[in-house]
């Protein structure tokens, strides 16, 4: 049987069913796939208690979600499991790009040299999604308070002041919960969102989009094709991924109006699919999908105690992998956020913050997803007349080749304008400006992320710091002899203090050491203070 | 910040458009307009300032107005 028929988390009866009242709990997530498992996860590893529902039992059906950044990786690492998903997944970075019957170029992405992870992996999501509810059961072992309940289907939110009022649905009928907060990462259909009446606006593509799994018999080179109007596809496109375990990806636009269950028919695929990859090819279809998308989000991704996060809050096309990557990167800035408001430490308005840092970043995702579409598929003859000017030009002239867009990577979110960051210092590195995730680098036998922790820090570069700040860890290194961490974090300073979030996001940073400036960087960046003191 | 060079800028100017339109000789609207489309992203790129295009898309729009 696949991984995605068996069923991981099969539905048990929880004593709370039998509860005479709705039981309370500090934190439900609804939704058990990237963003919901790694939200449980993270809550877990904080000693928060967490019930983590699910309607499934299982993980994903087909790969769907197949590429994760560095930045998602880098979270992965802080939540204890980066080895096992990095060793799951390929990496790859050759690519080519075809124009109707011809290959117009080649391209090799050289990855930046001094990271722990590459760029991105691409690995199916129920691999993901596999790896994820391990990592849960292990920190269940070790007495971690999390709960993952399958066959567990949310289907009423009633909120008011003091927490949520959940109704779940299951084999043994309905029972109540009740939550402190709720985590909403139950996907672009999410049943919390329509309980709350929230509108999902945006704009939504009319054309489909057939996705397959197929496993391949020969040698086939690991690289990211792509076809714009190919022979085989004519006037859509076409890309082949490729993913772990002699399994490749292939999207193949079908346009608008069609009807989806003839196109899903394999002996409808299989003709076009020996096309695509020449007629010696043998392969086996796993998995077929016929999907349209939208490029949307609700107005605030907070809306009192129930916050949304991934799908639920924001969908994107799939052109960038920017719907899960950024799903975990909500997750990244949420979580460490409850737990400072659950335990008292800081205000429910930092769960503000929230909002104010995850809703820019969904628009730049929605805004880069929707260039790539519009690339891909042109919406006017002006469209495509520069559309395949862009791409004949491509052929000889390397001037064209960044306009092509078949998707953009999806890089890590700058927060630019965030309640909790200090104005910058002059002098230091734009990349490791505030609002940005703390950047990688080799420093002795290891990587500066993997000593960075998930509490407030103070990174301190060629700076002398008393280790006694309070509520601060500090992490001393001497400037001079890591050439990377130099270039990433002085420039030409002789040294550097950063204020480090949590999700490891820069904070605040200075070339000199204050206390009270660095106390006040604090306060701000847990919300403490909300006054521009 | 530059902003568009609205002056005359093209020396032998006559000379210039004769060529543009032997561009265009003989070609059928189809090829011609994926030629000026062509045309467009390599002055853009080798131009580059995007202030400049800034000024020359509008001032394009413009002009027909």
């Amino acid at each position: 049987m696949r991984i995605f028929e068996t069923p991981l988390y099969p539905y048990e009866r929880s004593p709370d069913q039998d509860a005479p009242a709705p039981a309370r709990h500090p934190v439900v997530v609804v939704g058990a796939g990237p963003a919901g498992l790694a939200a449980a996860i993270d809550l877990a590893r904080r000693d928060i208690p967490v019930v983590l529902l699910d309607e499934n039992d299982r993980v994903s059906y087909g790969s769907r979600a197949i590429c994760f950044a560095k930045r998602a990786l880098e979270i992965f690492d802080r939540l204890g499991c980066g080895d096992e998903i990095v060793d799951h997944g390929v990496t790859w970075s050759r690519g080519k790009v075809f124009f109707r019957d011809r290959r117009i170029y080649g391209f090799d992405l050289l990855a930046e040299e001094g990271h722990r992870r590459p760029a991105f992996i691409n690995l199916q999501q129920y691999r993901l999604e596999e790896l994820l509810v391990r990592r849960l059961r292990d920190l269940q072992s070790e007495g971690r308070p999390v709960e993952l309940r399958g066959g567990s289907r949310v289907t009423k939110v009633v909120p008011d002041d003091s927490g949520v009022l959940l109704t779940v649905e299951t084999p043994d009928g309905p029972y109540r919960l009740e939550a402190e907060w709720v985590v909403a990462c139950d996907g672009a259909g999410s049943t919390v969102r329509r309980e709350l009446g929230l509108e999902f606006a945006g704009r939504v593509f009319e054309d489909n989009f057939l996705i397959a799994d197929v496993t391949m018999k020969a040698d086939f080179p690991t690289e990211r094709w792509f076809w714009f109007d190919p022979p085989f596809n004519r006037g859509q496109s076409a890309l082949l991924h490729k993913q772990p375990e002699g399994l490749w990806r292939i999207d193949l636009q079908l346009g608008p109006g069609v009807d989806s269950e003839e196109e899903q028919r394999p002996e409808n695929i299989a003709p076009r699919l020996r096309q695509m990859l020449g007629d010696d090819v043998e392969f086996e279809l796993e998995w077929i999908s016929v999907y349209t998308f939208q490029c949307a989000r609700i107005d605030r991704f907070r809306h009192g105690r129930v916050l949304f996060a991934g799908d639920a809050a924001h969908q994107v096309s799939p052109f960038g992998a920017r719907g899960a990557n950024s799903g975990l990167q909500d997750v990244d800035n949420l979580v460490w956020k409850l737990e400072r408001v659950l335990d008292g430490r800081s205000p429910d308005s930092l769960l503000d913050s929230y909002d104010a840092e995850r809703v820019p970043a969904a628009d730049e995702n929605i805004l880069n997803s929707t260039r790539s579409t519009d690339f891909i598929t042109p919406k006017s003859a002006t469209s495509r007349l520069f559309r395949d000017a862009v791409l004949n030009l491509a052929e000889t002239q390397p001037m064209a080749r960044p306009l092509v867009n078949s998707g953009r990577l999806s890089l890590p979110h700058v927060v630019l304008d965030s309640p909790l960051q200090s104005p910058d210092t002059d002098g230091l590195p734009a990349r490791t400006r505030p609002g940005s995730p703390a950047v990688d680098a080799p420093v002795d036998d290891g990587w500066l992320l993997a000593r960075l922790g998930d509490r407030f820090q103070l990174l301190a570069v060629g700076i002398d710091v008393p280790d006694d700040e309070p509520g601060l860890e500090v992490v001393g290194l001497p400037a001079r002899r890591h050439p990377l961490l130099d270039e990433r974090y002085l420039g030409g300073a002789p040294g550097a203090l950063y204020l480090l979030r949590p999700d490891q996001h820069v904070a605040a940073r200075f070339t000199d050491y204050d206390p009270e400036r660095i106390a006040a960087a604090l306060r701000r960046s847990s919300a403490q203070e909300t006054d521009d003191s | 910040m530059t902003r568009l060079r609205t002056e005359p800028n093209i020396p032998d100017g006559d000379g210039f458009y004769q060529e543009l339109l032997e561009l265009h000789q003989g070609r059928s609207k189809e090829e011609s307009d994926a030629i000026n489309a062509r045309l467009i992203l390599l002055l853009a790129n080798h131009i580059g300032d995007r202030e400049v295009l800034r000024g020359a898309m509008k001032a394009a729009a413009d002009a027909g107005l």
